[in-house]
């Protein structure tokens, strides 16, 4: 209340964005509160549960574990800027289509975990993917349908015309 | 419907919500903003048990930003879930029972500046003696914990006996008792609950509540209650919940206080819990302590059993008479038990409160009674696979306690599972330290009696049909990840043959919506379902009588398929949905319809038989394997096959994530979740953490094969009954089960830590019995029996000695 407000300039979901705002502030509450972004969740605001997560310089960060001033001239991404052209990014078609998001809570962090690991692994392994997304946590879908989501969006970018399994929804018959 | 192919149902879908939730549209409470909104905070209990001799404000109240300050005696009303334990107060009245028990309420232009005035509020304790076991409560009936309740610290005292069981114990061949213990644990949603109250001055006098909260429709009574206003001026509605799990199920504190703050700022107030205060809210699995003592003949057939179980509830009521009752309803639903005695106690403890969390009071008993039987297969040398196989509850029957079984899948269950892990080769054959065990359950597809007496439905739908030709779905369901707002699509589609995306629900709006009771008691695909059947299907036969009118055929052969109208024998002839909604509205007026649900009367009619009745069971038989390190007690999960009887899928893809969430969180309770709480003053909570509340990550989870089993439920919508809570249940048996089978230890406590089996391990080395687990039940003092003369011994569902007047007893959840 009584701290002057301080105004950054960074990139946001791609576009050159100033924000002013207490300068205790973090980068999680800069993003939901002052710009009005509340796609990001929380889950303990401790750095515990991954639920924050966004990608600060294409890298998965904490956003309640980094200060809102530390940001400044860097380049953020939160869900809000995944889709593009009115199209859902890949992996969000495959969380939408599988049931990968149950209550979607958790939901924007493990798309961005996973994003910044396709960027760097165009095929990554069932546990190459359980190393990546092992600091997020998801109480609704024992992950599964999360690692499904993942390999069917990572065979679609690489230019796969891929399907979900039907084991996959409909079970073993 | 009839025999009628199938379009929408049973398929794979994508849900309703799907895009807004991966693009973070999705709208939880904490996200809600409102012009001149204040944040409030709640000032909570340091001590366990304690009166409370004076609270001063003043302080907080001089702070510049505070706007207003709430204590105890600012809402004298108590309320409570149950109308039989209506035990708390927003703000604690005179005393406080547990550590994080709220105190005073503040409201204030910030966060930071609320926080700041929760330590201006000066409030003196008086510390009384604080209860921190179910054992300690039997022990000590002095001090009383509430001014309530069967005895002393003991809250709900039950004892039921259907036939009499040692006459089963007498025919018996063998005669065997097992104790065990199940540690609590919480749902651990990862949305903190938040609400966000508004306050429309007079005339209008009207308190909107948005709130994370899995039952709008028993908040909105509470507030009614607390608030002393109508109904009619209250609106709550339910934003989607960041899970749910049972844990937002009950009406909270926060959410009372940020209407009473709305009401006396005349601002907006939202309040967000912090994690550790999720902890404190808690309302999770019963701490609970269990004998069970059964009679089987040679070939497994069980001759009577007898169980007992003493809960742990906590500083309040929440829903525990209701989840004691659970301990013992359900051990009847699965394999025969022709006499059956329930005695059921629950403590109250300082501690946070318990109540339902997924499965609801049912897990617990179910553990013991699969690794029960687990051992007397061992004794009796029969396959537990075949044992069960050999006694399964036949189809369309009535138990000992009066349950009405319908649709029954347990035998191709178990079928499935076996054959696909390999039982066979596996079972008594892997090398020491490797092991499988088969445990298996089943779980109610809603309860049958509302929680509150009232004669009227438990789920209503109003169903409007646009001459755009879309459908609009209104219903008090709530969402809360299961998919529920989606099945209302994919039934009301299937119906009027448009596709789930013309149709738009709304839904959780006590100003919009006819009143479904919540999503609790896995029964919002039954209930609201049939609701939304019957809605669709009255839409349809209006739209279909003109259609036929027009098309010049009966109107028993019109067919909607396709977004359209058309005669079945000549499917050329027919015309688009939408000009057929046109030509009705043309003719009669806006076309809308409603539907509601009921569930059947229980068959049951003394007092206790609310608990238990269903619609309809849904079935449900796992295998777990796992590896055991001897060195460390470490277990570990590869694979769990697991096979649920779902009566139908509505939504293939939503019942195989319901399986895998369920597995994965009885995996937790199986392996590692316990709230735990300090070993030297044993009510304070140890670990109010996401990090240190131990739950799997994707590098603990296993690997799962699920099979559907479709044995459909003539009670269910085209046969569906649950698929929410039921699949959690066999996990935790069937862990403990393959524990044994790999390294010959019982661990007759959940979870299954690796202490615990390196304990029972070095037990086993020293040539003792090779066990960890409980010793002793204690002596409670057990009521006169209700003696209900099971079925088969000629009972109408009334207990010996009950006046014929006397209605179907309690009715609780």
């Amino acid at each position: 209340m009584t701290d002057p407000k301080v105004t950054i300039a960074f990139e946001l979901n791609g576009e050159l964005t100033e924000v002013a705002f207490a300068p205790h502030k973090t980068l999680l509450e800069v993003l939901r509160e002052d710009c009005g972004l509340t796609g990001t969740k929380h889950g303990c605001e401790l750095g515990e549960c991954g639920t924050c997560a966004v990608l600060l310089d294409d890298q998965p960060v904490l956003s309640c574990l980094a200060l809102g001033l530390a940001c400044s001239g860097r380049r953020v991404k939160t869900v809000e800027g995944m889709a593009a052209g009115g199209r859902l990014h890949p992996l969000q078609e495959a969380f939408a289509e599988l049931g990968a998001a149950q209550c979607g809570y958790c939901t924007p962090a493990f798309l961005l975990t996973a994003e910044a690991l396709l960027a760097g692994n165009r095929t990554p392994t069932r546990d190459e993917i359980k190393q990546a997304l092992a600091g997020n946590l998801c109480r609704c879908t024992g992950y599964i349908k999360i690692y499904e989501a993942v390999e069917l969006a990572a065979a679609r970018m690489r230019g796969e015309a891929a399907a979900p399994a039907d084991e996959s929804v409909y079970g073993r018959r | 419907m009839a025999g009628a192919k199938l379009r929408v149902v049973g398929k794979a879908h994508r849900k309703l919500d799907a895009t807004a939730k991966v693009t973070g549209v999705t709208k939880f409470a904490d996200d809600l903003f409102l012009p001149r909104m204040l944040y409030s905070k709640l000032l909570r209990s340091p001590h366990a048990h304690a009166r409370i001799v004076s609270v001063d404000t003043t302080k907080a109240l001089a702070l510049g930003g505070v706007k207003a300050v709430l204590t105890g005696k600012d809402l004298p009303i108590p309320f409570g879930i149950l109308p039989v334990s209506q035990d708390e107060h927003a703000l604690a009245h005179d005393k406080v029972r547990f550590v994080g028990d709220p105190v005073a309420a503040v409201a204030a232009v910030s966060e930071e500046i609320a926080t700041e005035a929760l330590d201006l509020i000066a409030v003196t304790y008086e510390p009384l003696k604080a209860i921190s076991s179910a054992e300690e409560a039997v022990a000590h009936p002095e001090p009383r914990i509430h001014d309530y309740g069967d005895y002393g610290n003991l809250h709900k005292l039950i004892d039921l006996e259907f036939g009499d069981v040692e006459e089963g114990f007498a025919e018996a061949d063998l005669v065997r008792e097992d104790l065990f213990f199940f540690e609590g644990s919480t749902h651990l949603p990862m949305e903190q609950h938040a609400a966000l109250a508004d306050w429309a001055p007079p005339p209008d006098g009207k308190v909107t509540l948005w709130s994370a909260t899995q039952t709008p429709h028993y908040v909105h009574r509470a507030l009614a209650k607390v608030l002393e206003l109508p109904p009619a001026k209250i609106r709550v509605i339910a934003t989607p919940n960041g899970g749910g799990f049972g844990g937002k199920s009950d009406p909270f504190s926060h959410e009372i206080v940020v209407a009473k703050l709305a009401i006396l700022t005349g601002r907006p107030v939202k309040i967000t819990l912090t994690r550790e205060e999720v902890f404190y809210c808690h309302r999770g699995r019963h701490p609970t302590l269990m004998w069970v003592k059964t009679g089987v003949k040679r070939n497994g057939a069980i001759t009577g059993m007898h169980f007992k179980s003493l809960l742990d509830g906590g500083g309040y009521g929440s829903y525990g008479v209701a989840s004691t009752y659970y301990t013992g309803a359900l051990q009847t639903v699965t394999y025969p038990v022709p006499r059956y005695k329930f005695q059921g106690a629950r403590a109250f403890t300082n501690k946070p409160p318990c109540g339902p969390k997924r499965g609801h009071g049912t897990p617990q008993p179910r553990y013991a009674l699969e690794v029960h039987l687990d051992k007397i297969a061992e004794q009796l040398s029969i396959d537990p696979a075949e044992l069960r196989l050999q006694h399964l509850v036949p189809p369309n029957s009535l138990t000992a306690n009066y349950l009405r079984i319908g649709s029954m899948g347990l035998g191709a269950c178990i079928r499935k599972v076996v054959e696909g892990s390999g039982w066979k080769q596996k079972f008594r054959k892997l090398p020491l330290g490797q092991g499988v065990g088969l445990a298996c359950s089943s779980y109610i597809s809603g309860a049958g009696l509302p929680i509150y007496w009232n004669n009227m439905p438990h789920s209503g739908v109003q169903l409007k049909c646009d001459r755009g030709g879309g459908v609009t779905v209104f219903c008090g369901s709530t969402e809360i990840g299961q998919g529920s707002d989606s099945i209302l699509a994919y039934i009301v589609a299937e119906v009027l043959g448009i596709d789930p995306f013309d149709i738009a629900v709304v839904t959780a709006d006590t100003d919009l919506t006819p009143v479904d009771l919540g999503s609790y008691s896995s029964r919002v695909t039954l209930m609201s379902g049939n609701a939304a059947l019957q809605a669709a299907e009255r839409a349809r036969e209006i739209l279909a009588s003109h259609a036929a009118r027009k098309l010049e055929i009966p109107v028993e052969r019109v067919v909607f398929a396709d977004r359209r109208v058309f005669d079945a024998e000549d499917p050329e002839r027919g015309l688009a949905f939408a000009a057929a909604v046109q030509l009705a509205e043309a003719a009669q007026g806006t076309v809308g319809t409603v539907g509601s649900y009921t569930p059947p009367q229980s068959a049951g009619r003394y007092r206790g038989a609310g608990v238990g009745p269903s619609p309809a069971y849904s079935y449900t038989a796992a295998v777990a394997e796992v590896d055991v390190d001897q060195e460390t007690g470490i277990v570990i999960v590869p694979r769990i096959w697991i096979a649920h009887d779902v009566g139908r899928s509505i939504n293939a893809a939503a019942v195989m994530g319901q399986v895998e969430g369920s597995v994965y969180m009885g995996l937790g309770e199986a392996l590692m979740e316990e709230m735990a709480y300090r070993g030297n003053r044993n009510t304070v909570h140890k670990f109010p953490s996401l990090l240190e509340y131990k739950s799997p990550t994707t590098l603990e989870m296993c690997d799962v094969v699920t099979y559907l089993i479709e044995d459909p439920d003539p009670s269910g919508p085209f046969g569906a009954k649950e698929v929410g809570q039921g699949p959690l249940l066999p996990v935790m048996p069937a862990v403990a089960n393959a524990v044994y089978d790999a390294v010959g230890v019982r661990v007759d406590e959940i979870p299954v830590t690796p202490e615990k089996v390196l304990k029972a391990l070095k037990r086993k080395a020293k040539g003792e019995e090779p066990r960890f687990g409980p010793s002793t039940f204690p002596d409670i003092p057990w009521p006169e029996p209700t003696r209900v003369p099971p079925p088969w011994e000629g009972g109408d569902g009334k207990a010996i000695g009950q006046k014929a007047t006397v209605a179907t007893g309690e009715r609780r959840h």
